[in-house]
C-alpha cells in the first residue's frame, strides 16, 4: 500500500496558506518599493558620483551579493538586535532585510538602464537648455524606466519567491504556512504541492502583468 | 564686423585628447546669415557645431552669440559657467540632428512641448499652440499625437526641426540633418529649411547636398584640417 493522497486536511488549514500568500505578497511589495528607492537613489548617485562615492556604493552592492540572502536573514534579525541592542519584530526584520538586498540588486538594474540612455538624446536635451536636474526627469528617467523594465521584472519575481525565506524566522507567510499544516497534519505532499502551485501561479500573474506593462512602455530607438 | 556678427568664432582651438581637431577657427556669421560648411570626414564640422552650443568644450580661442561669450564667463579668465546659465545660454541657439534625438516617450507635440514649459517656461496652452503651431508649419499638424517610432525618417526630422526653431533660438545649427534620410524623404525637410532661411532665420549648416548649399546659403565655408576657408 503506498501513500494515499488526501487534500481535506490541507483545504481545511487554506487559510494559513491564503494568509501567508497575502503576507509574502505584502512582504514582497514593500521590499520592492524601498529596494527600488535605495537602488534608483544610489544608481543616480552613482553616475555623477565621484570615486569615493562609487566605491561606497560599489561595497554595498557587492557586500549583499555575496553574502546568500539566508544569512542577511539572521544576521538582522539575530545579529544586529544583539550587537546593538535594539528590537524590531519578525516582519519588520525581514523587510528591512529584503529591501537591503533588492537595493543592491536594483541598483545595478537602474545603474546599466541609465547607461543604456542614447547619448544622444541626454544632447538634445542639453542643447535645448534643459537643466542637469531636468534632464535627469524629463529625459533619462523615463528613457531608463521603458529600458529597464524586461530586467525589471525578473527580478521582481525573484523578489516574490525570495520571500519564502522569512519562514526561517517564523513570519507567517506562504511557506511557514505550509510547514505548519505539515507538521500538524503530516501531509507533505499535498501541503507543498498545493504551495507550489500558488507560488507558481502568482509568480505567472504578476509577471503576466508586468509584461502588459512592458508592451505599453517598449522603448522605441 | 563684429558689430554686427550674431556668431563670432575667433580662433578658435580643440583637441580630443593627441588629436588636434580645430585649429584657429575663424568664422563670423550676421543675423539672418546662412552659412553652410562643407568638408571631407573628420574634418571637424560637428565637434565646431557642438563647440557653438558647448556640447564641446573648447581649449583656445573665443566663441560669442550675440556679444556673449559661449561656455565661459569671458574668453581672458576662462571660467565655466555654472550648469544654469549654461542651460539658459544654450537655449539661444537651437540644434537638429542626423539621428533626429526625439524623445521616444514623447508624442511630437510633446517633444516640441518639453522646452517651452520648461525652460521658457510657457503655461501649458500657449506651449501647446506653438506646437500646434510649428508642427502645422512643418507639414505635421495631423501628427501632434504620434510618437517618434511612429513617424518615418522625414517626419520625425521635420519634428526636429520644428522643437528647435519653436524655442525661436537666436542661430539654428543644422548637422547633417538629412544624412540619415532615405533620398526620397531628403527634399521634404529641406524644403523646410529652405523656408525657414527666406524668412531670416540665422543659421550654421553642414551638409553634404552641394546643390543646397549653393542656391539656399549666403556663404559656404570649406572645412580642411581643422581650419576653415571660405
Ligand atoms: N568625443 C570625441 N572623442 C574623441 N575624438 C573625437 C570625438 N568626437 C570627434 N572626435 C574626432 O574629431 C575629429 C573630427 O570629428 P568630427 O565629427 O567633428 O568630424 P566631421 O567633420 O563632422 O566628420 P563627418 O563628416 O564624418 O561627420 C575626428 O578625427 C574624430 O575622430
Ligand atoms: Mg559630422
Amino acid at each position: 500500500m503506498g501513500y494515499q493522497l488526501s487534500f481535506t486536511q490541507i483545504w481545511a488549514n487554506f487559510d494559513k496558506l491564503s494568509g501567508g500568500l497575502l503576507l509574502s505578497l505584502e512582504l514582497a511589495l514593500i521590499s520592492i518599493a524601498i529596494g527600488a528607492l535605495i537602488g534608483l537613489v544610489l544608481a543616480i548617485w552613482y553616475v555623477s558620483a565621484g570615486r569615493i562615492g562609487r566605491t561606497l556604493i560599489s561595497a554595498y552592492v557587492e557586500f549583499i551579493r555575496n553574502v546568500p540572502l539566508l544569512l542577511l536573514v539572521y544576521l538582522v534579525f539575530y545579529g544586529l538586535p544583539t550587537a546593538v541592542n535594539i528590537a524590531y519584530s519578525a516582519p519588520v526584520s525581514f523587510v528591512a532585510t529584503l529591501s537591503l538586498y533588492a537595493g543592491a540588486y536594483l541598483v545595478e538594474v537602474f545603474r546599466s538602464g541609465l547607461d543604456a540612455v542614447p547619448k544622444g538624446l541626454m544632447d538634445a536635451g542639453k542643447a535645448m537648455g534643459l537643466t542637469p536636474w531636468q534632464r535627469l526627469i524629463y529625459v533619462r528617467l523615463p528613457t531608463m524606466t521603458r529600458i529597464t523594465l524586461p530586467a525589471l521584472s525578473n527580478t521582481f519575481i525573484s523578489l516574490f519567491k525570495d520571500t519564502s525565506i522569512a519562514s526561517v524566522i517564523a513570519v507567517p507567510e506562504l511557506t511557514y504556512g505550509a510547514q505548519w499544516i505539515n507538521n500538524k497534519t503530516f501531509r507533505i505532499v499535498e501541503v507543498y504541492a498545493v504551495t507550489t502551485v500558488l507560488y507558481v501561479v502568482t509568480g505567472y500573474v504578476i509577471l503576466f502583468g508586468l509584461r502588459l506593462l512592458e508592451r505599453r512602455f517598449r522603448v522605441e530607438r | 564686423m563684429s558689430a554686427t556678427s550674431l556668431l563670432q568664432i575667433d580662433k578658435l582651438n580643440k583637441s580630443f585628447g593627441e588629436n588636434q581637431v580645430l585649429t584657429s577657427v575663424d568664422l563670423n556669421v550676421v543675423a539672418g546669415e546662412v552659412v553652410t560648411i562643407i568638408g571631407p570626414s573628420g574634418s571637424g564640422k560637428t565637434t565646431l557645431l557642438r563647440c557653438v552650443n558647448f556640447l564641446e568644450t573648447y581649449d583656445g580661442g573665443s566663441i560669442q552669440i550675440d556679444g556673449r561669450e559661449v561656455g565661459f564667463t569671458d574668453s581672458v579668465s576662462r571660467k565655466r559657467r555654472g550648469e544654469a546659465d549654461l542651460a539658459g545660454m544654450r537655449a539661444e541657439t537651437g540644434m537638429v540632428f542626423q539621428s533626429f534625438n526625439l524623445f521616444p516617450h514623447l508624442t511630437a507635440e510633446q517633444n516640441i512641448m518639453l522646452g517651452l514649459r520648461r525652460v521658457r517656461k510657457k503655461p501649458h496652452k500657449e506651449a501647446r499652440e506653438i506646437a500646434q503651431h510649428w508642427l502645422a508649419r512643418v507639414g505635421l499638424d495631423h501628427k501632434a499625437d504620434s510618437l517618434p517610432s511612429e513617424l518615418s525618417g522625414g517626419q520625425q526630422q521635420r519634428v526636429g526641426i520644428a522643437r528647435a526653431v519653436a524655442m525661436d533660438p537666436k542661430v539654428l545649427l543644422l548637422d547633417e540633418i538629412t544624412s540619415a534620410l532615405d533620398p526620397e524623404l531628403v527634399n521634404e525637410v529641406l524644403d523646410v529649411v529652405r523656408q525657414l532661411a527666406v524668412e531670416g532665420m540665422t543659421m550654421l549648416v553642414v551638409t553634404h547636398e552641394i546643390a543646397f548649399a549653393r542656391d539656399a546659403s549666403h556663404r559656404i565655408v570649406f572645412m580642411a584640417d581643422g581650419s576653415g576657408r571660405e
